[in-house]
């Protein structure tokens, strides 16, 4: 029955639609796909403009761009959020070691890496295909200071734990991607994070300003740390939550003043990477604007995914 | 095995007085609905338990696919064990007495994993670093027991529900029916509801106080059905 159909159909219109298809499809786009894989966990897609490479985790393209690199000046950060990481440095501008959540296409720990040379940094990124596009396409080279540690985050801040490490600084950038690692948004998490974080860390958490979640995350990260810089800029729906080390004792992050000190330093070394670091001080809130009242995440209650409608 | 006596529940007494009130053909209707909700039970709550592993496990072990392989591979290999056991128990005398039994021990080992899941995952991930052996060790540890004993609730309901070789294949689709949609059942609202409602443990402590009553269900019933058969 079925076999007796196909014949039926002329070749020559099913190659016009296709042809057609193609044609309107890489019109829209305007890129050029020059690698696409599909990893454990996610599709990767890397796609090309003009002078523009970016990493990209769905299949709808430009709307979910998880990296790019500008061609024609590789060192800018393109991204707002990524750029607004850099924020940490205002709490701490001399991290010695550094541990990085998340790889990507490793723009971060590479702009880290050239401004902190004699820093060690430490990279857990939990799908080994993101690793091999970071540096076949992305130009990332681990070296003796930049390691990557294929690993869940959880279980390498557990064993990094056992191990007694510590660091300066610690970037959580894990939640890109349109799944959310429910385990990596808990309050044990983040005071397994803040175990790790040395006298004088800083955290920086690349997260979510939207949605139900919003509240339920504020509320877990003022349990684990009190205060937090809530640091939120146009052109972006991220958010990035600067923190330090809580003590116990009360946690005092830095007067503004403070912050635009530091800011005035490192306006020069951050200028190459395309940072305004002077603006930031002016966006970092204290302010609590979510409602206190919700359920902070937690092992035993952690649905982030479902409340991110 | 002499069943515990339980007419001082005045529900129970009720219950007793309904069923003695029945006639006979409605009595055995009623006992054949009992075993197939309990089966529908057993279903829901091996999903609900085996979800709700993925999330005990995460934090020590990440959610990784390797994560949810231990986890199926330890449900399907106490599930395995389970049939075959509870088949072969179904030699031996099978009633509803030794049925419910059957929850009330599921209930009971599934307490360790509430009360020292942590320190056991603990102590793996001390001792065994790749989170793949040792994902696979803790879901052993922790849910081999109580789902290879939820396992044996299926050969052995079917035996309670056979009575001739003709209708046993059709006794068998359907207890596996009702328990494959608890479980289809269970993975659902577990995943979709309970989780954005309630703690884990608080899920856990449910399944297991509704198995201690599924348990105690089945042994009302085989009480009644003993005291009912003299007549």
């Amino acid at each position: 029955m079925i076999k007796s159909l196909v014949p039926s159909i002329p070749i020559q219109a099913i190659l016009g639609i296709l042809v057609a298809v193609v044609l309107v499809h890489s019109d829209l786009a305007h890129a050029r796909v020059i690698h696409k894989e599909r990893s454990l966990y996610r599709n990767i897609i890397v796609d090309k403009t003009k002078n523009m490479l970016c990493l990209t985790f769905s299949v709808k393209r430009k709307e979910h761009n998880q990296s790019c690199m500008d061609l024609r000046d590789p060192d800018r950060l393109v991204f707002a959020y990524v750029r607004m990481v850099f924020a940490a440095l205002l709490v701490n501008p001399a991290p010695q070691k550094i541990l990085i959540i998340g790889l990507g296409g490793g723009s971060i720990p590479t702009s880290l890496n050239k401004l902190y040379p004699k820093a060690s940094i430490d990279i857990s990124e939990i799908d080994a295909a993101i690793f091999r596009v970071a540096r076949d396409f992305f130009g990332f080279s681990p070296n003796e200071q930049m390691k990557v540690s294929i690993s869940d985050a959880r279980v390498f801040v557990k064993r990094a734990l056992l191990r007694k490490q510590q660091y300066d600084l610690v970037i959580l950038d894990a939640f890109t991607g349109d799944y959310i690692p429910e385990h990596l948004m808990t309050r044990e998490f983040l005071s397994e994070i803040n175990q790790l974080l040395s006298s004088t860390g800083v955290l920086a958490a690349n997260t979510f300003s939207t949605s139900r979640l919003y509240h339920h995350e504020s509320v877990t990260y003022q349990q684990v740390f009190g205060e937090f810089f809530n640091f939120r800029m146009a052109g972006t729906s991220n958010r990035v939550i600067v923190t330090g080390k809580a003590n116990g004792d009360k946690y005092r992050l830095p007067l503004r003043s403070t912050l635009m000190e530091r800011a005035e330093l490192l306006t020069e070394p951050l200028k190459k990477l395309g940072i305004e670091i002077r603006d930031y001080p002016l966006y970092m809130s204290r302010e609590i604007d979510w409602d206190p009242n919700v359920k902070p995440l937690t092992d035993q209650y952690s649905p982030a995914n479902l409340l991110r409608d | 095995m002499i069943p515990v006596s339980v007419s001082w529940l005045p529900s129970c007494t009720l219950i007793t007085k309904t069923i003695e009130s029945m006639p006979k053909t409605d009595k055995h209707t009623l006992i054949k609905y009992v075993i197939l909700l309990l089966a529908f039970i057993s279903g829901f709550a091996i999903m609900t338990i085996e979800l709700l592993g993925g999330r005990i496990l995460a934090p020590w072990f990440g959610s990784s696919i390797y994560v949810w392989g231990s986890i199926i591979t330890v449900f399907m290999l106490s599930l395995s064990v389970g049939y075959l056991l509870g088949g072969r128990w179904s030699l031996n005398n099978p009633n509803l007495f030794r049925h419910g039994f059957f929850f009330l021990l599921a209930s009971i080992t599934l307490l360790p994993v509430i009360l020292f899941g942590d320190s056991v995952m603990e102590s793996v991930f001390v001792v065994i670093t790749d989170p793949r052996y040792g994902s696979l060790l803790v879901s052993a540890i922790l849910f081999f027991v109580p789902t290879a004993i939820l396992g044996m609730i299926a050969p052995y309901s079917i035996r309670l529900l056979v009575e001739n070789q003709q209708h046993s294949g059709k006794m068998a689709g359907l207890l596996f029916f009702v328990s494959t949609l608890g479980s289809a059942l269970g993975t659902l609202v577990t995943s979709f509801y309970l989780v954005l409602i309630f703690e884990i443990n608080q899920v856990l402590l449910t399944v297991s106080v509704v198995l201690i009553i599924s348990g105690i269900v089945a042994m009302l019933v085989f009480q009644f059905q003993a005291s009912t058969a003299n007549d």
